[in-house]
This record gives structure tokens, C-alpha cells and sequence, in this order.
């Protein structure tokens, strides 16, 4: 730690003094001298560019050093690998500014649909507004403002749903249903391919839960419930 | 008792009207029974790590190709060219993140926030620029920073600023320095990305607001020259001090400046000294006197801005979102009209207790307060320097760049006549202009 702040210091310090000194020696000399340098014999024209040229020098190593030690004591903070925005489903409170603050239209977070969590409701919380009566697949029983999510028929008393995640905004209405009266198995993530990897998410700087974060690109999906093996990457 | 009773039935309600965090098992898992496979759930990569490394590579490439057409070539088609390229690789292709620009506020909050990590990639793209300027000059401006190249190839008509407007609005950069570096060591937010006018063109995908932005600055652009770079780019600001000490820079003419005054006029950022024609010979004593007070002011100035900034050390952490929510848990009450904002609901909602959030906005307000005596401290200083920088004029006897504002465009090289030592036949190009010798 001292050796770090050491190494932090030293050269500002060394900065520092040549600075003051080249700004003294300028100020001094060079404003003074005005007229004398158009007279100068070529001889001591090159006594003083010397001069102005080693100060530079100096204060051209002391820069060097300076940027390197900015960049040597980042290098202490440094994380193995790249980093990419992901929220995490468990702090999630379903508000819905995923679909509204990201920078992209539509919004880069997608719903995912953990099957292996799902149990194949034919009630699903995700899928019908509360108030449905007949749970037929018409518009307006659908909670989804965009419809994307596909009901499927799979063996009685079983349904599937997919997401169809061209058409999901991210707006957590089938992730809050879902998390109301299901298993939890509608997920928002952010969907790498098109997230942009903003330096700073927007979508972070709004979310209420504080629900983002930046995780590792290796492990970029923080899917609740299931193992980072039981998912499939797939390739970018 | 009471207190608890109530805090029971606020978190009961908020149970109910939030969802829970993890899933809960409601229903078992399905056993189908003619064997349906459950499909898996699908989660595409990030972009690779390659494709990272990749970027590093071309910046390193392309910055050394620009240097070479600039400082060796003299080639202004071939900074075009790299424009050009960086608009269409940096910009469209890579879309931005993570550019130089903002990595200044990376490495801060790398600096200052224990919890950050920073990836080696973005270490480089803050490194590298400023030293290839430390060695020659602001090639990096020239054409490889994306932002700085889409406002190059548009500036068509450029007119010519006032020297003292000029220098006024050069104090913008300094500023916005400070103040992103503030907001990004408090890990409150990137002003810098936040406020990209050309991001949102180079994805087509931007904030209405944003893009306005973005279009104005393009339009100013083409009468005003690089309006962003010259009066905005924190970075530049970096880049500028570092450019006045480089080892190499570019020179308008190949070999000597024989005062034609053709390049004159051919700077479009206005970045070409002319020849100090006063040949009244200034009085070593007043030169002395004149640092003298600067050395008193310069410490004043200092300490006035500091003391002055520290004074708006609340207003500076009310952009803070966890010192917000506290500032509105504090005005709250629960018989009022107004709606609680979602943060506040939210908040509560997780069981957290107010002192908590109290004790935290407090730090953070600690925090600023150091941040906003530095920041004024800072402020100050840069006001004094540039007083000073009007108040002291450097001899010179040719037309040259500007070392610190100068872009090395390559432009005004161009419009010298001076033939290249290797090109004798440019000569015939000087036409009937003093003849010159060379040693
Ligand atoms: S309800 Fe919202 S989050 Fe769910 S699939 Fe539809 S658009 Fe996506
Ligand atoms: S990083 Fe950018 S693109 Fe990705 S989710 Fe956040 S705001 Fe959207
Ligand atoms: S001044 Fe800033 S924005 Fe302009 S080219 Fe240089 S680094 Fe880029
Ligand atoms: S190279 Fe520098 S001085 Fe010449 S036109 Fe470009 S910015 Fe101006």
C-alpha cells in the first residue's frame, strides 16, 4: 500500500517541481529575452533551443511516467475479463423501466423463459390477465402489451410457453405475473446480442432495485434457479 | 410497539403488491407423459473477449498508421483516409463503448471506488492515445477518436472564432473535466456518456433529446469547426496539455516558415500562432513582478475556488441517487398528496431501515465535500493559468501550430509552399514566391 501511494506520488512530485522550474525559466528568460532571440547569433540560438529542449524532455518522461503510473495503479483494480451489464432477477422489482430507459428501441433486456423451472401451467400467470375468464389465446386475455409470448399445447393438462423475443420490450408484466401466482420461471435478462455494453448502463442508473451490476462476460446471465450449466449459450 | 406493528403491516403490503425475488416452486415440475422435451433455455454470448483485444489491436495499428501519414507522409488525404475508417470501424461497427473519451471516467472510478473493476481493455484505451501524443502530438484527435472524425469530415464552412472567444469557451473542456471526474470518483454517474452527442448516431438508436443533440452539434459543426473536440472533449484536455510537450509534432511547412502567410487563414480550429510582430522589448523587471503576483494570485485563486465549490458541496450531491431517496424519505410524509417516486416504494419495499440510508447519503455528502473543494481548487487554477497564458506572450518568429490545440489535421500543411527537401519538383508549385535556400 505505502509502496503504491510511493509510486502514485513520486512522480507527480517530480512533475510538479520541473514544472515550476520550466515555468520559471520560461517565464523568466524567454519573455525577457524577446528581442535578443531574433539577433541571436546562431550559436546561442542553439544554447537555448537546447535548453528549451531538455526541459521538455524532462518534463516529457515525467509526463510518461505519470500517465504510466495512472495506468499501473488502474492496472491493481484490474478484472480478469471483460465486463457486461446483467440485472439480477432476485432484486428485480418487475417496474418496468427495462423497456422504457435503455438506449436501444426495443429495449436490449428481453424476457427469458427458464423452462426448467416452469410448470407447464394451463392457468399461467405470466401468459393471462388476472381477470380472464376463458383461457383462450385472444389478444385481450393476453397480459403482454406486445403479445410475444406463444401458447402451446402440449399434453393435458400441460402448456408451453416461448417467448418470441423480437417482439418482447422488457417490460416485466409476464415476470411479475408469473413471480405472483407461477414458479418464477419468466426471467428478465439482458440479451447480449443486443445489448450495446454501454460504458455505463442507462438502464442501471434508473432501475429502482439497483437490481444491475457488471458481471463477467464468461458468466453473463444471472438465471435464478438454475445452474450456469443448465442453460445453453449460445455463440454471439 | 406500535413502530412495529406498522412496520409489519407496511412490509406485509409490500409482499403483496411485489412479487418475490427467487422463484418459488408453486407448481412441480410436469412429468409429461409421451416424452416432451423440455427445451433449454437459450442465453446468447457477449461479444468475445477476442473481438475486445481486436479493438486494442486496431487502435494501436491505426494510430500508428495516422501518425506516419501526418508526421512522415504529410498527407492529409491519408488522415482522411484513417477519419474514414475510424467512423466506419469505431463508430458504426464497434458503436462506440468503450471510446477514449470516456475511459477517463473508468479509470476515476477505478481509482476511487473499491468496488470496481476495471477491464484491461478499457486501461488501454485510455492509455494509448495519450501516449502516442506524448510522442506525436494529437494524432488521436486527427482521425482515430470516432467522435472527433465524424465532426472533421463535416465541417465545410468553418469560420473564424475571435481568439478571445475562443479562448472563454476553451475553458468548457476543463470544467466538464472536473466535473465528470467528480461525479465518476463518487461512482454517481458517466456525464461523459451520458451526454455523447454522437453515439446515439453512430447505434441509429437514440433518446429523441439525444439525438437533437447530436444534430446540433453536427450543423454548428459545419460552420464552427469540431465544436465538440475544441469546446467540449474532457479528454482533449489531457490530450492538449500532453501535446504541448511531445517529443515529435507535426510542422506546417516541411522545412522553414519564410512568413508568406499563405497557412494563415487555413486552420479551421484556429490553432495557428502567427508571428509576434511587438518588437517592443519587454522589462526583465516587469516580467519578474508580473510572476511575482501570479505566483500570489494562482494559490488565491486556488483557495477561493475551492472554498467557493466546497459551498455547493450539497447541490453537487443531489445528483446522487441514494442521497435523493434521502433527501425525499426526509420531506416525506405519508398523509401528503403526493405519490411516493418508485425509488421511495421500492426502497421501503426491501426492508431496509431509514438510518441506514441516511448514514450513507451522509458519506457520500462527505464525500462530495472533499470532491467539490478539489473541484474548485481546480476550477481556480485552470482560471488563473489561462489569465496568465493572456497575460504572457511567447516570442515567435514563424507561423506554428498551437502544440496544445492544434489537431494535426494535416490541413494548413497544404497551403505552405516550401517545397519537400525530397520532392524538388514541388518547387515548380511555389511559382514565383521568394526564392529560399536551404542549409
Ligand atoms: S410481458 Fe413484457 S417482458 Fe413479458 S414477454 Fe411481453 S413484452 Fe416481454
Ligand atoms: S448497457 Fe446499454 S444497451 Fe445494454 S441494457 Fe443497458 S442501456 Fe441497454
Ligand atoms: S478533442 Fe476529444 S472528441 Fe475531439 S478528437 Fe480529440 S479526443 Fe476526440
Ligand atoms: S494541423 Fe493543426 S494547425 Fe494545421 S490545420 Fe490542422 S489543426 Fe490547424
Amino acid at each position: 500500500m505505502l509502496f503504491l501511494t510511493a509510486v502514485l506520488i513520486s512522480p507527480v512530485r517530480i512533475a510538479e517541481k520541473s514544472t515550476i522550474v520550466y515555468c520559471l525559466k520560461l517565464l523568466c528568460t524567454n519573455t525577457s529575452n524577446k528581442l535578443k532571440t531574433l539577433k541571436m547569433t546562431d550559436s546561442s540560438k542553439k544554447n537555448k533551443l537546447n535548453r528549451r529542449d531538455f526541459l521538455n524532455k524532462g518534463l516529457r518522461y515525467t509526463v510518461g511516467l505519470g500517465i504510466g503510473a495512472i495506468g499501473v495503479a488502474a492496472w491493481t483494480k484490474l478484472s480478469s475479463q471483460e465486463m457486461v451489464w446483467q440485472l439480477d432477477p432476485s432484486k428485480c422489482r418487475q417496474c418496468g423501466r427495462c423497456a422504457t430507459s435503455c438506449v436501444k428501441t426495443p429495449s436490449a433486456v428481453k424476457c427469458f423463459h427458464v423452462y426448467a423451472l416452469c410448470g407447464y401451467c394451463d392457468l399461467c400467470g405470466g401468459y393471462f390477465r388476472p381477470e380472464t375468464k376463458n383461457l383462450t389465446t385472444a389478444a385481450e386475455n393476453q397480459l403482454c402489451p406486445t403479445n410475444a409470448i406463444k401458447r402451446k399445447f402440449i399434453e393435458d393438462p400441460f402448456f408451453e410457453y416461448d417467448i418470441d423475443q423480437d417482439l418482447c420490450i422488457g417490460c416485466a408484466k409476464c415476470v411479475a405475473g408469473c413471480g405472483a401466482f407461477g414458479n418464477g420461471s419468466l426471467q428478465l435478462q439482458v440479451h447480449h446480442k443486443l445489448c450495446d455494453n454501454c460504458n455505463q448502463c442507462s438502464i442501471a442508473r434508473d432501475c429502482p432495485s439497483e437490481a444491475y451490476s457488471r458481471v463477467p462476460a464468461k458468466s453473463a446471465y444471472l438465471f435464478q434457479g438454475i445452474e450456469e450449466k443448465d442453460y445453453q449459450k449460445q455463440k454471439g | 410497539m406500535s413502530k412495529k406493528i406498522t412496520f409489519i403491516l407496511i412490509f406485509v403490503f409490500f409482499t403483496i403488491s411485489f412479487v418475490q425475488a427467487s422463484p418459488v416452486q408453486r407448481f412441480p415440475k410436469p412429468e409429461f407423459e409421451y416424452g416432451h422435451q423440455q427445451p433449454p433455455t437459450i442465453a446468447p454470448d457477449a461479444r468475445s473477449q477476442f473481438m475486445e483485444y481486436l479493438d486494442v489491436f486496431v487502435l494501436l495499428v491505426s494510430l500508428s498508421l495516422i501518425s506516419w501519414f501526418i508526421l512522415k507522409k504529410r498527407s492529409r488525404w491519408g488522415a482522411l483516409g484513417m477519419s474514414v475508417f475510424s467512423i466506419v470501424y469505431f463508430g458504426f461497427i464497434k458503436e462506440g463503448c468503450v471510446c477514449s473519451v470516456g475511459s477517463v471516467q473508468n479509470i476515476a472510478l477505478a481509482l476511487f471506488n473499491p468496488g470496481y473493476k476495471i477491464p484491461i481493455t478499457v486501461i488501454a484505451f485510455f492509455v494509448i492515445p495519450l501516449l502516442f501524443t506524448l510522442f506525436f502530438g494529437r494524432t488521436f484527435c486527427a482521425g482515430i477518436c470516432p467522435l472527433g472524425a465524424i465532426q472533421d469530415i463535416i465541417a465545410f464552412r468553418p469560420l473564424k472564432l475571435k481568439s478571445w472567444l475562443q479562448t472563454v469557451l476553451g475553458i468548457i473542456p476543463y470544467l466538464y473535466l472536473g466535473f465528470a471526474l467528480l461525479y465518476a470518483a463518487t461512482a454517481t454517474d458517466f456525464i461523459i456518456c451520458r451526454y455523447d452527442p454522437f453515439i446515439g448516431i453512430y447505434r441509429f438508436d437514440a433518446k429523441f433529446s439525444m439525438f437533437v443533440l447530436g444534430a446540433t452539434f453536427l450543423l454548428v459543426g459545419v460552420f464552427v469547426a469540431r465544436p465538440y473536440c475544441r469546446f467540449f472533449c474532457p479528454y482533449g484536455v489531457l490530450l492538449n496539455l500532453v501535446s504541448r510537450i511531445s517529443w515529435k509534432h507535426m510542422t506546417i511547412t516541411p522545412t522553414t516558415c519564410i512568413q508568406c502567410k499563405l497557412c494563415e487563414n487555413s486552420c479551421p480550429f484556429g490553432a495557428i500562432n502567427e508571428p509576434t510582430l511587438d518588437k517592443k522589448k519587454e522589462d526583465r523587471q516587469i516580467a519578474v513582478r508580473r510572476f511575482i503576483i501570479l505566483s500570489f494570485i494562482l494559490p488565491l485563486l486556488i483557495l477561493a475556488g475551492g472554498w467557493v465549490g466546497s459551498q455547493f458541496h450539497e447541490n453537487l450531491a443531489s445528483v446522487h441517487p441514494r442521497v435523493q431517496l434521502a433527501e425525499e424519505l426526509m420531506t416525506f410524509n405519508e398523509s401528503s398528496e403526493l405519490e411516493p417516486s418508485l425509488e421511495l416504494t421500492t426502497y421501503k419495499s426491501l426492508g431496509k431501515s431509514e438510518e441506514d440510508l441516511y448514514v450513507e447519503a451522509a458519506s457520500i455528502i462527505r464525500e462530495f465535500h472533499v470532491g467539490a473543494w478539489i473541484l474548485g481548487g481546480f476550477i481556480g487554477l485552470v482560471f488563473g493559468l489561462s489569465l496568465a497564458g493572456l497575460s504572457i506572450n511567447k516570442h515567435r518568429i514563424d507561423y506554428e501550430p498551437d502544440r496544445g490545440s492544434c489537431l494535426s489535421c494535416a490541413r494548413c500543411m497544404d497551403y505552405c509552399p516550401m517545397p519537400e527537401e525530397e520532392k524538388p519538383h514541388r518547387l515548380l508549385f511555389a511559382g514565383f514566391r521568394k526564392p529560399v535556400r536551404f542549409k
